[in-house]
């Protein structure tokens, strides 16, 4: 017999759990309502102020996060920028989620063909490299926003569709799986009820990684020319441009970096509260 | 932390009489507990080891027992949050008597492994897998004795040797998943003992390793015991083998020790009532007047419920660089039984034999080679659609591990509701929540639990709630593969009670896998022994048990436990390791022929052929 001991760190108090709750609500909101009140309360956030380019924040009321080199206000830019890398975020994980998770359920539970179908695919979409994709479709198809998410989507369903294969794997196996075949329950309905709840967990810690790292590559295709167009802000597309001012106005790149961080960090706290709630052994 | 426990520093009095003064170690209100806030997992235990002893202490999941073991280790420093008190005194070769718990860094380490050695219960996890089992064992001799590799390795050849291992030279030079559980497991001791260390603590260390090598591995540990003039310490469960290895006895429960006795006072006149519950566990085997064999005698005219006809399973384990098959399990071999509506048929053999297996074809868990299952008349195997799914209504499975077996995700409620919502027993959630409750209560837990999670339920519990799953389908057959080998003695009594006054209400017919002969004699009408995926023997219960005619039989029987210091019994036959049954393509098995000795009593003829391979 080993020694019974509690087990520490994996198990969290209530009150960190609270805490990730309302904080991670507050932060979430606070920017999805951002965006969402952005068009009406800065309906002309692409007009330019050539008088008023480059203010400090704090300075001008009008301007209380500064204005960037053509002297647009700093933060009407962010608010309405987050419309753009909050859809981009949320949309291709939702899409890269949804595609992934059902092929590693098919995979890992049925095996066999459809198995070695799936992740033959799977491998072959790991060994393209994403920009050489990415210019290849655009230069076809033309950029915009729906193409990059798909872009995103079918660069990024691999990862889940990896993840739930292996989480599937060691599940169908396990005795409550069989237990459940034993008493005649059909495969779909064991999948759903059975491996789904229980591969949960890890899922939504690499959606919510994810997200963060799907706005940032928004920016980066959209700074070489990729992504959506370079006149509607987003929070990628404000790091790219205040670039060469970095070290005489710092506030043009690290407003829109700390939004993306505190996007970041609100859905991870959410993302964390959420997969602890779904796990009935974590609450006493 | 128990009254009484000397403060750091200061010298332990307690160590009044004058037989204290020789003991090899002593253990005064020793108390471990982990966490602020949680209660004592050991709480005040005393107690004293003379040299050349063997103590056991016995205890349930949870008694403390192997904390204790980990404590005098001073292992406990490696799990978070251990907070030990108390003093446990060991006496050096020198004479001198070190406190443990004070001692420093060095001093435990050279102690460790030289002076005090530990073997575990798992030897599948214990040796590390990337090391042969020489550089294993010379490893440990190397760092106590100072000696260079290739006499380190000399010396762990002897080592090998002393514990039985055949062909120790080449066993030196194979890794540990080349060898089996027992194999591994006389490493495992060849290895503690390789520095001759003054006292053996053994965790369970035959718990897992089946019956026949169980008593292999105790023989090893009683002849190097001697050999040496260590002292052991035998942590176990099994009331059977206390009775087998030790001197003096110690009762735990809750961290507290219940009694301590002489064994054979003990085995006698045991004081406390809990002890008294733990012997009561043990199966007595060829006590006759099992009361079930008799009473289920006149029900036999009715046609059978399942008909096992010439069962075979085989799977390919090796293949060629083409992808040939080579080799395969025959791990079922033209097994044919029957079992009558209301009986109990229990499935006895060790690990290999195929038992878990003939359970899972007739679940449709895993797919037959060959031969036919016939459940009330009908071919299993041609069954499809709602049929198929009838089948699976009327044949319930109860796994060996109730906390792997509930999805750990849904209310134990919904879990139980599963079977009925599948087959469409009932209609609409309130009679499926009545029915639930029912159930729940059936098997003594409380209605309102159904909509707690499988952790919040002891190990006990959750095989109740398993139980009551089976019956939501409301079945025929339950196959209980090991159902109770995972349970505590005492929880064991009450579920086996379970199943037999279901039994009795219902008229289910049981198939009980197990390799437990205790569980065997209480339950069964009638035994089927196997042995490499082969029938051995089968008949009512009291024939098998009380007249074993096949020799593997026999040695089965000789093997299991006696719970009586004055009678072990000899086994001087019980050499060599379980056969695997491994062969390669082509090559198939003799089947063996029956011959019948009593009434519904067959015995598979051994024309000569030797079952069992000489180490």
């Amino acid at each position: 017999m080993s020694l019974a001991l509690p087990v520490r760190g994996r198990r969290r108090s209530a009150g960190i759990r609270n805490f990730e709750l309302i904080a991670g609500g507050i932060l979430t909101t606070a920017m999805v309502a951002l965006a969402l009140v952005a068009p009406t309360l800065f309906p002309n956030v692409n007009k330019m102020d050539l008088r008023a380019r480059l203010l400090p924040p704090f300075t001008d009321l009008a301007h209380w996060l500064g204005t960037d080199p053509l002297g647009h206000d700093v933060f009407a830019r962010i608010a309405t920028g987050g419309r753009i890398s909050l859809v981009v975020g949320v949309v291709s994980v939702l899409g890269a989620v949804s595609v992934g998770t059902l092929a590693g359920l098919v995979a890992g539970y049925y095996r066999g063909i459809a198995d070695t179908i799936l992740m033959r695919i799977a491998d072959i979409q790991l060994a393209l490299p994403f920009m050489l994709m990415a210019i290849t479709f655009i230069a076809i198809l033309g950029p915009g926003l729906p193409i990059l998410i798909t872009l995103m989507i079918v660069a990024q369903w691999v990862q889940y569709a990896r993840l739930v294969r292996g989480i599937t794997l060691t599940l169908r196996d396990r005795e409550f799986v069989q237990a459940a075949r034993a008493i005649g329950v059909a495969a779909p309905v064991i999948i759903w009820k059975h491996v789904l709840p229980n591969a949960a967990g890890p899922i939504i810690v690499l959606m919510t990684l994810n997200v963060a790292n799907n706005i940032l590559l928004e920016s980066s295709l959209t700074f070489v020319g990729l992504g959506v167009d370079p006149t509607v802000p987003s929070w990628g597309g404000m790091l790219a441009d205040g670039r060469t001012y970095v070290q005489t106005a710092w506030w043009v790149t690290v407003f829109p970096g700390l939004a993306i961080m505190f996007t970041v960090l609100g859905l991870n706290l959410l993302g964390d509260w959420l997969r602890d709630r779904l796990d009935p052994t974590s609450s006493r | 932390m128990g009254d009484g426990a000397p403060l750091p520093g200061e010298p332990t009095a307690g160590l009044g009489n004058a037989a204290d003064r020789e003991s090899l170690l002593s253990v005064t209100s020793l108390s471990v507990r982990f966490g602020r806030g949680t209660g004592p997992v050991v709480d005040g235990l005393d107690f004293a080891l003379a040299p050349g002893e063997t103590l056991a202490i016995v205890g349930e999941s949870g008694s403390g027992k192997s904390v204790t073991s980990h404590a005098i280790m001073r292992l406990t420093d490696y799990a978070p949050g251990a907070d030990v008190t108390g003093a446990i005194e060991f006496r050096r070769p020198d004479g001198s008597l070190q406190d443990m718990l004070r001692a420093a860094p060095d001093t435990i380490r050279a102690i460790r492994g030289n002076e005090i050695a530990m073997i575990f219960q798992e030897p599948m996890t214990s040796l590390n897998p990337v090391f042969s089992v020489g550089n294993q064992i010379a490893e440990a001799v190397m760092l106590h004795q100072g000696l260079d590799h290739a006499s380190a390795l000399r010396q762990a050849e002897a080592m090998l040797d002393q514990v039985r291992i055949p062909d120790a030279v080449h066993v030196l030079d194979r890794y540990p998943h080349q060898l089996s559980g027992g194999m591994r497991q006389r490493v495992m001791i060849a290895m503690a003992l390789s520095c001759r260390p003054r006292l053996l603590i053994a965790d369970e260390p035959t718990t897992a390793l089946d019956v026949t090598i169980q008593a292999q591995i105790l023989s090893i540990i009683r002849e190097q015991q001697r050999e040496l003039g260590m002292a052991v310490i035998f942590i176990t469960h099994d009331m059977g083998v206390v009775a087998e290895i030790a001197d003096r006895v110690l009762v735990m429960r809750a961290g507290a020790k219940v009694e301590e006795a002489p064994v054979r006072q003990l085995f006698r006149a045991p004081a406390h009532p809990y002890t008294k519950l733990l012997l009561n566990a043990v199966p007595h085997l060829g006590t006759p007047g099992n009361a079930l064999a008799g009473a289920f005698a006149d029900r036999k005219a009715a046609p059978p419920l399942c008909q096992v006809d010439g069962l075979t399973a085989r799977f390919d384990v090796r293949h060629d660089r083409l992808g040939r098959v080579t080799h395969r399990v025959h791990a079922v071999e033209e097994v044919s039984f029957e079992i009558q509506p209301g009986e109990t048929l229990a499935l006895v053999g060790e690990s290999g034999s195929g038992k878990t297996t003939i359970g899972r074809m007739i679940q449709q868990l895993t797919v037959p080679t060959g031969g036919k299952i016939r459940f009330r008349g009908k071919d299993v195997a041609e069954l499809r659609g709602p049929a198929q799914r009838a089948h699976l209504q009327k044949v319930q499975y109860v796994f060996q591990d109730p906390y792997a077996s509930l999805d750990p995700k849904r209310t134990v409620g919904d879990s139980i509701a599963e079977p009925i919502r599948t087959h469409r027993l009932l209609n609409g959630r309130r009679a499926i929540e009545t029915r639930v409750a029912e159930l729940l209560q059936r098997v003594g837990l409380e209605p309102g639990q159904a909509k707690r999670y499988p952790h919040e339920f002891s190990g006990g519990q959750r095989q109740r709630i398993c139980i009551a799953r089976a019956l939501a389908s409301e079945p025929e057959l339950i196959i209980a593969d090991e159902a109770v080998s995972a349970l505590d003695v005492s929880i064991r009594a009450q579920v086996l009670d379970l199943f037999m006054q279901l039994q009795a209400e219902r008229g289910l017919a049981y198939l009980f896998i197990t390799h437990d002969m205790a569980v065997v004699e209480r339950i069964s009408h009638r035994v089927a022994v196997l042995y490499l995926g082969q029938l051995v023997e089968i008949g009512p219960a009291a024939a098998v048990l009380g007249n074993p005619q096949h020799s593997y039989t026999r040695r089965l029987l000789s093997a299991v436990p006696v719970p009586d210091p004055d009678r072990v019994p000899d086994r001087s036959g019980l050499t060599g390791e379980i056969r695997s049954p491994v062969r390669p393509v082509g090559e198939t098995p003799p089947i063996a022929r029956f011959r019948r000795e009593g009434p519904g009593h067959l015995v598979a003829t051994e024309d000569g052929a030797a079952i069992v391979r000489a180490a």
